[in-house]
């Protein structure tokens, strides 16, 4: 089976949630380890890797599914399993009980996600094992940094979303249903192997939503704890609260995308609500999983000084200062091409007011070079993990702590 | 009603209109109370959308099965009611030309339950009888096996007439937007036809309230499942309003033969009944909401609420005749009825 996968030429490179701005499509050949990157990508790669760093080790293809060269029938029945998250109704219906959308699907039909069907009254995921996305990345792209930085994680993805984000980088993936993209066949078991061989200590389900692919995401994750392989989710946590603590309940950490702190924006650009996931994250706070936060600011739609502090203050209140919270640069994609990139002092007002209300660790994202996406000591402080792009080239954080005044430093910091 | 009426691109809208400018000019002229009178009835006449709904008790004789020269009977009289004409393959000719490449936009969603072959083939044989060659015309939805699970022989190539799905082609790469909507069209809509007839079923539909003519065009794009929240509006009326779907759209032949009153999109044969009935317009609006007033009527019959009392009135009618986009009308004072 891994055969299968290697045997690909293309290889499919979307950006972990909306964060970052690179194109989503990298293309490389197998074993040559050449790109074909344009331009602007290989400008983005050496600002963010430096000039000496070779990318491409970074992009070596696991799945083709740059782009369909065709139309081709994909056999649905192995993907095809029995979706957990759901309750029966009369009339051949169900109800999706898995995000707060509560779909109720008539036969045959699908629910808001595109993923999964009523077959005459059972509702399965289609999505099982069907892989549309698969890359090594480092584990700071997803981003988590405080989660074994500098290691890196074997990323995959499904289609399917439960929400339809206007800025969605992913949206070919994201946006359609399987059987619109091309994807492999890869059972947890040979995840679990791929991310070892590859020298990877974590498995990322991330690109588009995993919520739509909880069961192979559960799946998978026991199959890599079975070979010590850990696995860490990127999600918008929109998400009912069983569906979250039994499958994230499997996850070693959580990043969710915090979209924005007004229910119009989740209800207009998002298509989803705000006060879920505000509940996911005071959940999974409760359930001890580690946990990062993302916030991609959007010129005129979210980047207001009373949403920042809004949305610190309920950090502070909920979740606790020590939570990191990354201020992302949007980039003008999918639905939202109107509007320009994030001014960096957008982003920099944005930190400067979460650090006023008092976050430990408020973070500058997708802006290459930046000091703010370095990790200091909270109260010494000094600089404890130097980024330079999505690598962590210094790491001095010692067991734990700030090895200059010793202030314990939260996160996952050695395998 | 005149598709220059709905607002929409024709090509034959300038014969059209020169021609009702010089019949209302020779009713005018033939002066008189009673001439001026038949010029009111004509101007109201053009100023309502027609919906022609032709019936035939006996369309299936004394069996289950549509009769396949019954129903083209029915739809010659159907169509000759729309376009007052009295040889049914005139009336083909006034809708379509030899060269052209017509798509028939069917609804394969409810399987054989509500098999529209009988009248795809009817339509198909008048086609071709108008000029359009076998393999010009391409009867499709979303899906393939949805197809054959339908009753529908998908063939592509040959010259028999095309029959698939977009999963056979694939969908535009780029997307196209109009208000809520953003989504990658199937390119048999974009490259393959140059007009379109819809044929649609009559059907309930438990999150629109009814799935009709304007519905229909779901299967036209790669992500319905985004547009199905409240109710499906305002997505329906957006999504009707793309230019690809608008300048192609030439008439909606919906399929009552047999309908559903609840429990849909999906068949189920207690909620179902043999209507044995065509409903046709130019005005795909006008035909929803005479569409949804006889699934309303019929669940009063069964003692169910209407749709607006059981909470799922399909307010994506009135969006899509509203002032933003003006795709036909759901006053009933702007509908003619015409029963045949």
């Amino acid at each position: 089976m891994a055969r299968d996968l290697d045997a690909q030429e293309g290889v499919r490179n979307p950006v972990d949630n909306a964060a970052e701005g690179e194109s989503p499509l990298i293309r490389c050949k197998r074993g040559l380890f050449s790109c074909a990157l344009d331009r602007r990508s290989f400008l983005n790669c050496a600002l963010a890797s430096g000039a000496a760093l070779c990318v491409c080790e970074f992009a070596r293809p696991l799945v083709a599914a740059a782009s369909w060269a065709g139309p081709q029938k994909q056999d649905d029945s192995r993907f095809t399993v029995e979706a957990k998250f759901y309750q029966k109704l009369q009339n051949k219906k169900i109800k999706c009980k898995l995000c707060p959308r509560e779909c109720t699907v008539g036969d045959r039909e699908r629910g808001y996600c595109g993923v999964r069907e009523n077959r005459g009254g059972t509702y399965y995921t289609l999505v099982h094992s069907r892989v549309s996305a698969a890359h090594i990345d480092p584990i700071e792209k997803k981003p988590l940094f405080h989660y074994l930085p500098g290691t890196l994680a074997f990323s995959l993805a499904t289609a399917g979303c439960n929400v339809n984000c206007k800025f969605c980088q992913n949206w070919d993936i994201s946006q359609v249903r399987p059987e619109q993209v091309p994807a492999e066949y890869a059972p947890p078991k040979l995840v679990a192997e791929l991310a070892k061989q590859h020298d990877c200590p974590t498995i990322a389900y991330t690109y588009s939503e995993p919520v739509v692919f909880s069961e192979y995401l559960m799946d998978a994750a026991d199959a890599g704890h079975e070979a010590g392989i850990r696995s860490v989710v990127v999600s918008n946590g929109y998400m009912q609260e069983e569906a979250l603590r039994t499958a994230y309940g499997k996850m070693d950490a959580v990043k969710i995308d915090l979209k924005a702190f007004t229910e119009s924006y989740y209800k207009d650009v998002v298509v989803g609500e705000l006060k879920p996931v505000l509940d996911a994250l005071v959940t999974l706070r409760k359930m001890n999983k580690w946990t990062e936060i993302v916030y991609l600011v959007v010129p005129t739609l979210n980047d207001g000084d009373s949403e920042f502090r809004g949305l610190a203050r309920w950090i502070k209140t909920n979740v606790g200062v020590d939570v990191p919270v990354h201020f992302t640069q949007f980039h003008p994609e999918y639905l939202l091409k109107n509007l320009p990139i994030t001014p960096v002092p957008t982003l920099e007002r944005a930190k400067a007011i979460a650090d006023a209300e008092g976050l430990h660790y408020a973070y500058i994202g997708n802006v290459p070079g930046h000091p703010a996406q370095n990790t200091y000591c909270p109260k010494c402080p000094r600089m404890l993990v130097e980024r330079v792009g999505f690598t962590a080239s210094r790491m001095l954080i010692r067991k734990g702590s700030c090895p200059f005044c010793g202030q314990p430093i939260p996160g996952v910091w050695h395998a | 009603m005149c598709r220059w009426m709905m607002g929409a691109t024709c090509s034959s809208s300038r014969r059209d209109f020169l021609k009702k400018c010089l019949t209302g000019a020779a009713v005018l002229g033939a002066g008189g109370g009673a001439g001026l009178l038949a010029a009111a009835e004509q101007r109201e006449a053009f100023a309502k959308s027609r919906v022609v709904i032709a019936r035939d008790a006996m369309l299936r004789g004394a069996g289950t099965t549509v009769d396949s020269r019954r129903i083209l009977s029915l739809l010659d009289r159907a169509l000759q009611a729309i376009f007052d004409r009295d040889n049914p393959i005139e009336t083909w000719k006034k809708l379509v030309r030899p060269g052209e490449t017509v798509g028939l936009k069917v609804n394969a969603l409810g399987g054989p339950g509500f098999c529209s072959n009988p009248l795809v083939e009817a339509i198909c044989e008048r086609l071709q009888q108008a000029g359009i060659k076998a393999n010009d015309i391409v009867v499709w939805d979303r899906d393939s096996d949805e197809l054959e699970r339908a009753g529908f022989h998908v063939s592509m190539g040959g010259n028999r007439v095309q029959c698939y799905g977009t999963d056979r082609v694939d969908y535009e790469q780029e997307l196209v937007t109009r208000g809520s909507v953003g989504s990658r069209l199937s390119k048999i809509l974009t490259q393959r036809c140059n007009l379109l007839i819809n044929v649609p079923v009559l059907k309930d539909h438990d999150g629109a309230g009814v799935t009709i003519a304007l519905k229909n065009m779901y299967g036209v794009i790669h992500n319905p499942n985004k547009y199905h929240p409240n109710g499906c509006n305002p997505y329906i009326a957006d999504l009707n309003m793309l230019p690809e779907i608008r300048s192609k759209m030439r008439l909606t032949i919906c399929d009552a033969t047999t309908a559903a009153y609840e429990g849909g999109p999906g068949y189920k044969p207690q909620y179902s009944w043999k209507n044995n009935a065509l409903i046709v317009s130019q005005d795909p609006v006008a035909l929803d909401y005479t569409g949804w007033q006889i699934i309303d009527r019929k669940r009063a019959e069964n003692g169910l609420k209407t749709l607006e009392g059981d909470g799922r009135a399909p307010h994506y009618i009135a969006t899509a005749a509203d002032r933003q986009h003006r795709l036909g009308t759901n006053d009933p004072g702007k509908i003619a009825v015409v029963e045949v």
